[in-house]
């Protein structure tokens, strides 16, 4: 298989499972599948479907009985932050990606904003080769848009896009200048890739620590406006349109983003954007103990701009769901929430938080969510995984009625600035398959026991 | 009465009543020729000041000596924090004192809580970012009673630069929780968004001053013109400076000081007998007596809760 989902994207050598699910419930909305049935893993794929207790386990099979559990495709997050290289002590390929197995996601894109920045073919080549040693699910790494992320000199994209890059992007900071936007966008003709953005105005953000409002007047925090936010799409989708390129704003915060992204989508520019799971579920409301675990960026912002956030993702405006997951030392965020940087873990909870705070009181469907959690790879060229016969085996098991606290026994991450830390959630993921190979398996879950 | 002084939030109408009185009974100590109390003696009170501060910090230690507890008085320019020690291990160096109060001030909202969460302590803020300053607001609210008799139903006007002001924040509170009705007044690009929240009506012109019986003006900080807020200190004054025009007879006159004179104050008016800013700085000290006596020795008092000097700070705080 010559995907681009195999040429992009990394990982240490595994072992190809073999592996009889049972009587699980195969969600797939893509693949049409929502029932109860049997799947078998075998050679990287799904070898084959059945009605519940039909398949017969091949001799070297292992029979799962997941009677009880979920069987999604598993996750994809499009915006992850490794750290490596430069902050080895706040997460590493191995255990980013043991996060994010942990989570049930069978493949991340990790953002370029390390130090050194993966700027140049050679960092990023030292990168997938590390990824090759050490990554437990398929890890794709972007690059910046722009040389040390400065804003002012496109790095070599056309280089980088040979060299594995799987999109573009300055993650972290906004391409302050139109002109260099302008320029991007253009060289994207021979690059190829979307290019990923953060979008904010800098001289509109300026000091702020958090959204601009009820709360941040009453703390004496400086604030950053929604228009910070809103203003940067508008200009960039009027490029993209412009120049004909293709964008994908990550984490959007604010309504009037939404607004500003529906009415280019419908006039024909090829823009797509992402939700996090902690703009989905929290509010600026959060922030009033300043306890720097609800500090990032862009901030939590009102419950109209959270609203007008799961209206987008149900209307497929906002089409996927990605987590920021964005680890911090301890001793960072134990700083005055103005001093703390910007940024939460997210991987281990996303679909737990999602599930209970947006399924559970049926404010989305189940199916909508496993579809947004999936899709994240699509704005960059990759295939969503499947749990349809012979497509790549990507599948993550899940207990809907676990429930656990955020928390309790630590993380896979090195780090534990999740936002959701102590938030009892009901959903956990049992087990992850990452192409072909067990990447995830509770502890517990032979014997069926629940923490 | 809570355990700490963060914000005023955290006191009722009762407990600033209870303040107030305190430190009217405090006021008579101090026009005695011996000042002193044996209050606090034996206790320890250690002042933390990350920021400048001339009258907070002399007059919270004026307090705490007159209550006869030992002070230690930090600031940090000469502290460890200058040498990259962490604000989380100078305060739980401090609290190996065994301190029974902390007084602190830091450039940033929230720190305060931080220190609260770090020590046995009772924590008193003297000032965090430009978040609160609760004490101002308890001897402004001491001032203003003892001159005007009352606080209930009086109308006072906050004008200045509310955006950058702690002061702002807390005696924006703190007049509404007494019964005074809260209007504030400056510039629309130092007016915060949302500000309304905490209970106040905004103006952004001085037309309806007269109906005003307390003008409070805030300090207008040079440095924030580097940010544009204003065009000019001129249009500035022209706009907002209160003078012996705008201030009308029987109106009080506040400033937390230190004023600028001839920007958000004329000469005339800071002169004036309707001008209570000296008595302010007098204020301070009995106010502060009378807070650090009601956290350390006012009442029964909760129980020093034991756990909080093992508790696991290093976990993350649950959502």
């Amino acid at each position: 298989m010559s995907t681009p989902l195999d040429s992009l994207l990394d990982r240490a050598g595994h072992a190809r499972a073999a592996l009889l699910i049972r009587r699980a419930h195969l969600l797939d909305p893509r693949a049409g599948l929502d029932g109860p049935g049997d799947l078998l893993v075998r050679d990287g794929a799904v070898a084959e479907i059945g009605a519940p207790g039909s398949l017969e386990a091949p001799a070297d099979a292992e029979v799962v009985d997941a009677e009880g559990l979920h069987a999604f495709p598993a996750f994809v997050d499009p915006h992850v932050h490794l750290r490596t290289p430069g902050r080895e002590d706040e997460e590493d390929i191995e255990t980013g990606t043991r996060s994010a197995a942990a989570g049930g996601y069978g493949a991340i894109l990790a953002m370029p904003n390390t130090d050194p920045v993966i700027d140049s073919a050679s960092v990023l080549g030292s990168l997938r080769e590390r990824a090759r040693a050490e990554a437990r699910i398929p890890t794709g790494f972007t690059a910046a848009v722009t040389m040390g992320q400065r804003g002012e000199q496109l790095t070599e994209m056309a280089e980088l896009a040979a060299a594995g890059a799987a999109g573009f992007t300055d993650d972290g900071l906004p391409l302050r200048s139109a002109r260099v936007m302008r320029q991007a966008l253009a060289y994207q003709r021979l690059a190829g890739r979307c290019i990923a953005l953060h979008e904010e105005d800098p001289a509109l953000s300026g000091h702020g620590a958090m959204h601009e409002g009820d709360v941040s007047a009453l703390l004496g925090v400086a604030g950053i406006p929604s228009v910070s936010e809103s203003t940067m799409v508008a200009r960039d989708t009027e490029l993209a349109a412009y120049e004909d390129g293709f964008i994908h704003v990550q984490h959007v915060s604010a309504r009037q983003t939404v607004e500003v992204l529906e009415r280019a989508q419908a006039a024909g520019v090829r823009v797509t954007a992402e939700a996090t799971p902690h703009h989905l579920l929290l509010t600026d409301e959060c922030v009033r103990g300043l306890d720097t675990h609800f500090k990032m960026n862009p901030p939590l912002r009102s419950e109209d701009d959270r609203q007008a956030l799961i209206d987008g993702v149900r209307s497929g405006v906002l089409g996927c769901i990605a987590t920021d997951h964005a680890p911090h030392a301890q001793e960072e965020k134990d700083e005055p929430f103005e001093l703390a940087p910007m940024g939460v873990t997210g991987l281990e909870s996303a679909f737990a938080a999602v599930h209970t705070d947006l399924v559970v009181p049926g404010v989305l469907g189940l199916g909508l969510v496993v579809e947004r959690m999936t899709a994240g790879g699509e704005p960059f060229g990759l295939p969503i995984p499947s749990l349809a016969k012979d497509a790549p085996a990507n599948v993550c098991l899940v207990d809907l009625a676990a429930e656990w606290e955020v928390g309790e026994s630590g993380y896979e991450s090195r780090s534990s600035n999740c936002a959701f830390a102590g938030r009892r959630l009901a959903g956990r993921v049992r087990m992850t398959i990452a192409a072909g190979a067990v990447a995830f398996r509770e502890r517990s879950f032979a014997i069926g026991a629940v923490a | 009465m809570k355990r700490h002084l963060l914000s005023v939030d955290d006191l009722s109408r009762e407990d600033i009543e209870r303040i107030l009185g305190r430190a009217e009974s405090f006021a008579e100590v101090s026009g005695r020729e011996i000042k002193k109390v044996p209050a606090l003696r034996g206790r320890t009170v250690i002042n933390l000041f990350y920021e400048a501060s001339t009258r907070t910090s002399s007059s919270f230690e004026l307090a705490a000596k007159r209550l006869s507890a030992d002070l230690v008085s930090i600031k940090a320019q000469d502290s460890s924090a200058e040498k990259g020690e962490s604000l989380k291990d100078t305060v739980q160096t401090l609290s190996a004192y065994d301190p029974a109060a902390v007084v602190f001030r830091s450039p940033y909202a929230g720190a305060a809580g931080l220190v609260a969460r770090w020590t046995p302590a009772a924590v008193i803020n003297a000032g965090d970012g430009k978040h609160e300053h609760p004490t101002q607001a308890l001897l402004d609210l001491y001032t203003l009673r003892r001159r005007a008799g009352r606080l209930e139903g009086l109308d006072v006007w906050i004008v200045g630069d509310v955006l950058h002001s702690r002061v702002a924040r807390s005696n924006i509170l703190a007049f509404g929780r007494m019964g005074c009705r809260v209007t504030v007044c400056g510039p629309p690009t130092l007016i915060p968004r949302g500000v309304e929240s905490l209970g106040c009506e905004v103006r952004t012109t001085l037309d309806d001053l007269g109906r005003a019986d307390v003008v409070y003006a805030l300090r207008m900080q040079h440095e924030r013109m580097a940010g544009s807020f204003v065009p000019s200190l001129r249009e500035y004054a022209a706009q907002y400076q209160i003078d012996g025009r705008r201030l009308g007879a029987g109106q009080l006159l506040m400033h937390p000081g230190p004023v600028n004179r001839g920007v958000e104050l004329s000469a005339e008016v800071i002169d004036s007998p309707q001008a209570l800013i000296t008595d302010q700085v007098e204020s301070g000290v009995v106010v502060r007596m009378a807070v650090l006596y009601e956290l350390l020795a006012g009442g029964p008092g909760p129980p020093r809760d034991a756990a909080a000097k093992s508790r696991p700070t290093s976990q993350p705080q649950p959502a």
